[in-house]
């Protein structure tokens, strides 16, 4: 049996940084697999490896890496969070009354974009709605357990004394209208059925109470009553639970040959700030290094705030003296949620739901092979 | 710089932190924000430079001028001087039978618009809007009035303020109700500031007469044509419109001319111009250089053979060619040859030279400076004059148009008075006095007709000039701003589309600055339609007598009194005015620098153009209408006169363009002056040569080729394309666009302006009327479905907004009256509440507002009279509307109108359909790079870069490199910075934001500098190998989507007569299979399916032929043999069987010949 050595090793977690490509990017047919070596399943060495990193983590915004899986299996996750995670949003708008400016379809299409909270219990809670079918068009029907509903009453007035500050040429609206904005905190829930009891410890409403929807004048009026249902990113972007969730690879910068001097300093340049750090040629290394004591010298610092942009590579005075590459199996996952879930519940639902799809597909095996 | 906030209110950016806060918020203008901020982010209080500041001057100027100043100035020029004069060309009205009755008119005036039922209320102030005028199919139009003074028995009457017309008043003209008012006022007559006007409102639709391009007028165009070397003049006077040829032709030279039968010879129309002496005569046309005198003196021989001596003598022989227009009538007389002679060369040959008394002197100096030409021209061809040449070129406008109209109108109107007086006034003994203004009133709505029918239509047509041109007027276009603002700028040109000639298509270097180099159309019309730049002005005419004064105050002494060898001596030069010489100076450059001078300081008039053509030894005034002129910096002594002082008295507001002007620090140029000036393009080029110094380089581009961010940077086809789809684009129209009611109105939902825009965006508004997004796109290959130009689009984009639009449709239903006094109603009764079609109607017969229509629903329950004859009975049936398209709309607005003629009531529907992205949907960036979406893709499947961004469109590399738009890939860079610095950025021509400082931008944010992004890939999560060219770029959505033209059918509707499939969508049609797909199908020996294609799927027909005779019977029997022995049932065509009906009725028997293909014997 072949046993790998550590430079080998090394070499296969990179995916180097060129000039105009990258290389070592993809993965074979049997990833994780080389020839002539041992690489049967082994859970301890997943165990070993596998490492889940936190840096930071706010309700809506987190970072952490993920460190020693596959690819695929980062990247199903990515995908989940963007496209499967059921979220609620407005699906349905009955409009009573419209008499603004806003066409109703541009109406309905900005309220379904408005993220909505609620308690986590009654999300759990709620069920998928079902269209009715075209054979069956009694099926399907709203209840409590598939179907929020919300409501917008807003008329828009005159302040008492606004007409005649407008023709004495005021034109601020806060001082001549009643209702003149609506916003997104104007949505109010009507709980039905068990949903009161169900979603007591957290309301149906926006997460972003500031969303403006619509300006009005006096003599405009809206009347909308909305069904908010449960749906997933992939067939609306409105239920997706997540601003945009993605990852990149932890850059690796390799100096090679000592960097030194004004190169240093010009060096540490192309990269943001505290990536390279310049230190002080120690007397020792100046012998070696054929310079001067005390001269600077670039260190890679924290390559994890280089953002890449290959600024280095540009320069002949770094040619062959620096390597980028980034760290195939380091995935720096980045989620901001849009609030209905929290951005590191999030990460765990993904988790939740691959495993659901795994059991789902071994099911499906089972069934082929009985 | 930031994106500028409009609101007062509106905190100040961070990024303008150079805002005087002190500054007092002054009257919001459209152009006060634009002046506040300088070029490139500069505040109040920086240090002005003007090498770089002077673009300034642009927003001065069409802060006066405006974009489309020209069509206003020339129609305010036309209702406030033109008018007047036409009404004293055609002052006095008298009668051929009372000699003693006279009618004048002594003034006439354009009042304010109004609705023409107010025409007769006096002192009435009307309060029509233009907006009111579109909704009603009104025509906006104010009453025409004029003072009159006639003669009734012995007394003189006076009658002032008599309507005789109403005039259709252009938007922001100075008759039109918008001029002068601010952007609130607009608000409230619902119209919308930034609408440039310019147009008439006729019957509801908005008219443009477009700026028409011709050949100039009363000047001498030498050409050569077929080896024969002429001079022509096209003479236009109010009366007569000829043209004047002198020619040279077999060595000998001759004047031409319609009303001549022949060709005269130059020498006797000399001779008879009463220039007495063959020597003067020869120093006049020739000089006295012995080269063009031996040329010429041949020309003398044909005075001995024609025996023609004496002015006398000449003018018989001019007499006798004369063509005789009118029969005398009465008894046959002598002609009196030489007074017809007089007659004709006074007033019909170059009629624009005037001939005083008889002093012909002015018209043989002109014919003998023709012949000169001519000479010259012949000794050396390039002087020969190019028709393609700017400077020889006027445009016409709608000013020019409608006077001539309206002169045409006038005339006839007084005719037709005149007609009617007579008519009266030859009865004898009438026993009431005669009061000519009975009949003055009658026919006042001729001339209100002939103008609205000629706006409505485009056809002007006037005997007078013998003018039958169509399409002068035009629909203006509002699928844009831009297309409407395109259309405002147009020329079209005279010549004939569909010649192939290259020359007037091709582009002139003399229209630099004048017209726009890049905006003309493809195809059949490229180079003929062509586009004015950003800062022109066409003139408008102005007088020619304080010019002859100042001419003469110079210096130089009239023509007159010299003889042609004074005229024609070394160095001197002659002085033009409008190309008739009138003058003569020694001193051609001290007396053009005085004149220029004078012209600097205001005494004549800015738009007055001198320049010298040393070829012709002559000094050209001009001060005639329809000449382009720009604004240029003047340069004395190699010094810009406009300085800093003076930019900064600008900036302050203490000085506009017309204080440039009239300081003598700019001047306004013609093509001819521009020719004859040194112009240097930047400040550091000016030399000791230079005059003039161009305020920008980049109005060398018109109105839509300014969108173009970058467009030095592109190969010179792209910008033209780009110029073509700029008016497609969906986007916001006009402030008002939802007051409208358009035919067809395409709006985009979110519009956003442009991450990289330029200084002509900002000064045409396109930035607050924009039509297109700013889209994330990725440079990259995606799938199969991007080849050819296709574009992968993100699906999550589309889900939240991008590329949706709105498209509205109206559809009007007039409620007509007929002759038994019923009228269409809409009969509320009939609306049935249990019928499903009739879901979407209210109580009232009508579709309510917000309704849903899908196919086949009623939207009214129209009832129309079923018997309309006079004296029938009142019975009415229902015909319900209803809705015929395959995809619903939602009820927009439903409005009642009434027309302001009939007083029928014209029910309006506005439908609206909201449209998101679709497969098929053309979308295009501004740099002519169109294609069509090839892909929706989930977001989850896009590439996505380090921060997670994915792109909204992919588009494929090979865009690129045979189209060479390089100015897409540095708006992308550029429009990247701008992203990242939070700021928008510049990609103005010849200018904007140089690419090393985007690049550095995006160092600075930690961006690779080449803009090229490391992506993964969103299927399978790994790093692409390749580096992706990753920024916004502005996209816009063309207005052809797939929904308005996906089409099929299975079976279908059929014409009646040929029993084929219908054509075309509209109709549910076939898909035909035409003549090259027939032709594979022969080729290929597909018979069995040519069989199907040709006659079975189309019109098969089974017809009785009788094989004996040839004939068609019917059912079995063949009428012409009387037998049914040789009647066969075949299948044909029914278009082959109803030809051969066809020409049977012709009396052509077609014979049709049987035979049986599995006769027996023949096996």
């Amino acid at each position: 049996m072949r046993v790998p050595s550590q430079a080998e090793l090394q070499e296969r977690k990179r995916v180097q940084i060129g000039i105009e490509t990258t290389s070592n990017a993809q993965s074979t047919d049997f990833p994780g697999h080389w020839p002539g070596e041992n690489h049967e399943w082994n859970l301890d060495y997943i165990k070993e490896n596998l490492n889940v990193k936190f840096h930071t983590s706010t309700p809506f915004d987190s970072e952490f890496s993920l460190i020693g899986i596959d690819t695929s299996v980062a990247n199903a996750f990515r995908r989940i969070l963007l496209a499967e995670i059921p979220t609620l949003a407005i699906e349905t708008v009955f409009i009573y009354q419209n008499t603004s400016v806003m066409q109703d379809e541009v109406l309905a299409h900005r309220l379904g974009l408005i993220p909505l909270q609620a308690s986590r219990r009654g999300l759990n809670w709620m069920k998928w709605y079902q269209k009715p079918t075209e054979e069956d068009e009694g099926s399907g029907a709203p209840s409590d357990y598939n179907c929020a509903i919300l409501r917008l009453n807003v008329k828009c007035e005159w302040q008492e004394g606004g007409l005649q500050r407008a023709a004495r040429g005021e034109t601020d609206p806060d001082k001549l209208y009643v209702n003149h904005s609506i916003y997104a905190r104007d949505l109010q829930w009507q709980a039905i059925g068990k949903q009161a009891e169900m979603f007591a410890d957290g309301p149906i409403q926006a997460v972003n109470p500031d969303i403006l929807i619509m300006k009005l004048r006096p003599g405009q009026e809206i009347e909308l009553l909305m069904h908010a249902m449960k749906g997933i990113g992939q067939d609306h972007a409105k239920f997706s639970p997540v601003a945009t969730a993605s990852y990149r690879l932890l850059p690796t910068i390799d100096i090679m040959k000592p960097i030194i001097g004004a190169d240093a300093k010009k060096f540490a340049r192309c990269f943001p700030k505290g990536v390279i750090r310049l230190d002080s040629v120690t007397s020792e290394e100046a012998s070696e290094l054929d310079c001067k004591e005390n001269e600077v010298k670039a260190v890679v610092a924290n390559p994890m705030r280089d953002t890449v942009s290959r600024e280095c590579l540009r320069h002949a005075e770094f040619k062959d003296k620096v390597k980028l590459g980034r760290v195939r199996d380091h995935f720096i996952f980045r989620i901001e949620s849009t609030g209905q879930w929290e951005s590191e519940d999030l990460f765990l639902e993904s988790v939740k739901l691959l495993k659901v799809k795994c059991q789902r597909m071994r099911r499906g095996l089972d069934a082929m092979m009985n | 710089m930031a994106p500028r906030g409009t609101k007062a209110g509106a905190p100040a950016s961070a990024n303008e932190p150079d805002r005087i806060k002190g500054n007092p918020i002054r009257d919001k203008d459209e152009f006060s924000a634009l002046l506040e901020p300088f070029y490139y982010g500069k505040g109040l209080s920086d240090p002005i430079n003007t090498a770089s500041d002077k673009w300034n001057l642009l927003p001065a100027f069409l802060k006066v001028k405006g974009l489309v100043k020209q069509h206003i100035d020339s129609y305010n020029h036309f209702v406030d001087v033109e008018l007047k004069k036409i009404l004293k060309a055609n002052k006095v009205v008298r009668s051929d039978v009372d000699p003693s009755f006279r009618f004048e008119y002594t003034d006439i005036r354009v009042g304010m618009p109004n609705r023409s039922e107010e025409d007769d209320i006096a002192n009435h102030v009307s309060n029509v809007t233009p907006n009111e005028c579109r909704l009603r199919d009104m025509t906006y139009a104010a009453p025409v009035t004029v003072d009159i003074v006639y003669t009734r028995g012995s007394q003189r009457i006076r009658r002032n303020g008599v309507k005789i017309a109403r005039m259709p008043v252009m938007l922001k003209s100075n008759k039109c109700r918008l001029v002068g008012r601010s952007d609130r006022e607009m608000a409230v007559v619902e119209e919308c500031p930034l609408d440039p006007g310019g147009y008439f409102i006729v019957r509801g639709q908005e008219k443009v007469i477009l700026v028409q391009e011709q050949l100039n007028k009363n000047r001498v165009i030498v050409e050569s044509a077929k080896g024969i070397m002429q001079a022509s003049v096209t003479s236009s006077t109010h009366e007569r419109r000829t043209k004047t040829y002198v020619i040279q032709k077999k060595g000998l030279m001759y004047l031409r001319h319609n009303t001549l039968s022949e060709e005269v010879p130059i020498v006797i129309v000399l001779k008879a111009l009463g220039v007495h002496s063959d020597k003067e005569i020869l120093l006049m046309c020739a000089g006295d250089d012995s080269a063009y005198q031996d040329t010429f003196s041949v020309n003398f021989e044909v005075c001995n053979r024609e025996r023609v001596h004496t002015q006398q003598q000449a003018l018989e022989y001019v007499g006798h060619r004369v063509r005789i227009t009118t029969k005398k009538t009465g008894p046959a007389r002598m002609r009196k040859y030489h007074l017809e002679a007089i007659e004709c060369l006074s007033n019909v040959v170059l009629p624009h030279v005037p001939v005083e008394k008889v002093n012909f002197r002015p018209k043989a100096l002109y014919v003998a400076s023709m012949a000169r030409k001519v000479l010259m021209a012949l000794h050396d061809p390039t002087l020969v004059d190019d028709r393609d040449y700017v400077g020889n070129k006027r445009l016409e406008l709608a000013g020019q148009m409608l006077s001539l109209l309206f002169e045409d109108h006038f005339k006839r109107f007084n005719h037709e008075f005149k007609m009617s007086i007579d008519k009266v006034l030859k009865k004898q003994n009438r026993a009431t006095e005669f009061d000519a203004y009975s009949h003055f009133t009658t026919n006042r709505n001729q001339i209100t007709l002939g103008l609205e029918r000629a706006l409505s239509t485009g056809n002007w047509t006037l005997k007078r000039f013998k003018m039958d041109r169509a399409g002068v007027t035009h629909v203006l276009s509002r699928l844009s701003f831009i297309a409407a603002l395109g259309m405002m700028t147009r020329i079209s040109s005279q010549f004939e589309k569909t010649r192939k000639v290259s020359g007037p298509r091709a582009l002139q270097p003399s229209q630099f600055g004048m017209l726009c180099t890049s905006d003309t159309p493809e195809g059949e019309a490229c180079g003929l339609v062509k586009n004015l730049a950003l800062m022109t002005h066409i003139t408008t005419e102005e007088d020619e007598g304080p010019i002859r004064k100042i001419i003469n105050g110079l210096g130089a002494q009239d023509i007159v009194g010299y003889s042609g060898e004074e005229i024609h001596s070394e160095g001197v030069y002659t002085v033009c005015l409008n190309g008739t010489p009138c003058a003569i100076t020694p001193q051609p450059k001290a007396f053009l620098n005085s004149f220029r001078k004078l012209r600097r300081t205001g005494t004549v008039s800015a738009f007055t153009s001198i320049h010298i053509n040393h070829d012709f030894h002559e000094v050209h005034i001009a001060t005639d209408e329809g000449r382009i002129c720009r604004p240029l910096i003047i340069v004395e002594n190699g010094r810009s006169m406009v300085t800093s002082r003076y930019l900064e008295a600008m900036r302050r507001g203490n000085m506009d363009f017309d204080g440039f002007l009239s300081r003598g620090l700019v001047e306004y140029l013609d093509t001819n002056e521009e020719n004859d000036c040194n112009i240097a393009t930047y400040e550091n080029e000016i030399n000791k040569f230079t005059t003039h110094l161009e305020i920008e380089p980049f109005t060398i581009l018109g109105a839509v080729a300014g969108l173009i961010p970058y467009p030095h940077h592109n190969q010179s086809p792209r910008n033209t394309y780009q110029c073509a789809m700029g008016k497609q684009a969906i986007g916001a129209i006009a402030y008002n666009q939802f007051t409208r009611i358009d035919t067809l109105l395409y709006l985009m939902v979110y519009p956003q302006k442009p991450m990289v825009k330029s200084r002509t965006i900002e000064l045409i508004k396109y930035d607050k009327l924009p039509a297109g997004q700013n889209a994330t796109v990725a440079v990259m290959s995606y799938s199969g479905y991007d080849i050819e130009d296709a574009l992968i689009i993100s699906k999550a984009s589309c889900d939240r907004g991008f590329g949706r639009c709105q498209v509205f449709k109206k559809t009007s239903l007039p409620l007509k009256n007929y002759a038994n006094g019923a009228s269409d109603i809409i009969n509320a009764s009939a609306v049935d509440s249990g019928n499903p079609k009739h879901h979407a109607l209210g109580s009232d017969g009508l579709a309510q507002v917000g309704a849903r229509l899908h196919q086949a629903d009623v939207y009214v329950t129209k009832a129309m009279p079923a018997e309309t004859a006079p004296g029938t009975q009142i019975r009415y049936v229902d015909k319900p509307q209803s809705y015929k398209l395959p995809d619903h709309s939602y009820v927009d607005k439903v409005s009642l109108v009434e027309n302001e003629s009939t007083g029928a009531t014209t029910v309006k529907f506005l439908l609206r359909q909201t449209r998101r992205p679709e497969l098929g949907d053309k979308f295009s960036s501004r740099h002519g790079q169109k294609g069509v979406v090839g892909l929706i893709v989930a977001q989850e499947d896009m590439p996505f870069n380090d921060q997670g961004i994915t792109p909204d469109i992919i588009m494929n590399p090979h865009g690129f490199p045979s189209r060479m738009t390089v100015g897409k890939m540095m708006e992308l860079l550029s429009g990247k910075a701008g992203v990242v610095s939070g700021n928008l950025q510049y990609g103005t021509a010849f200018g904007g934001s140089k690419v090393v400082d985007m690049a550095q931008l995006l160092l600075e944010k930690g961006f690779s500098y080449s803009g090229k992004d490391y992506l993964t890939s969103g299927i399978t999560g790994e790093a692409l190998q390749f580096y992706v060219f990753f920024g916004p770029i502005y996209y816009q959505k063309l207005k052809h989507m797939v929904q308005d033209k996906m089409h099929s059918r299975s079976r279908g509707p059929r014409a009646i007569l040929t029993r084929q499939p219908t054509e075309g969508r509209a109709r549910e049609g076939g898909l035909r299979l035409g003549e090259m797909e027939r032709d594979c199908l022969i080729a290929y020996g597909a018979s069995q399916l040519l069989l199907e294609r040709l006659m079975l799927s189309s019109d098969a027909h089974r017809v009785d032929v009788c094989g004996t005779c040839g004939q068609m019977g019917s059912m079995g029997w063949c009428t012409i043999c009387e037998s049914e022995k040789g009647v066969r049932s075949i299948t044909m065509p029914y278009a082959a069987k109803l030809l051969l009906q066809e020409l049977g009725s012709m009396n052509v028997k077609v014979v049709v010949g049987l035979e049986d293909e599995f006769a027996k014997g023949r096996r």
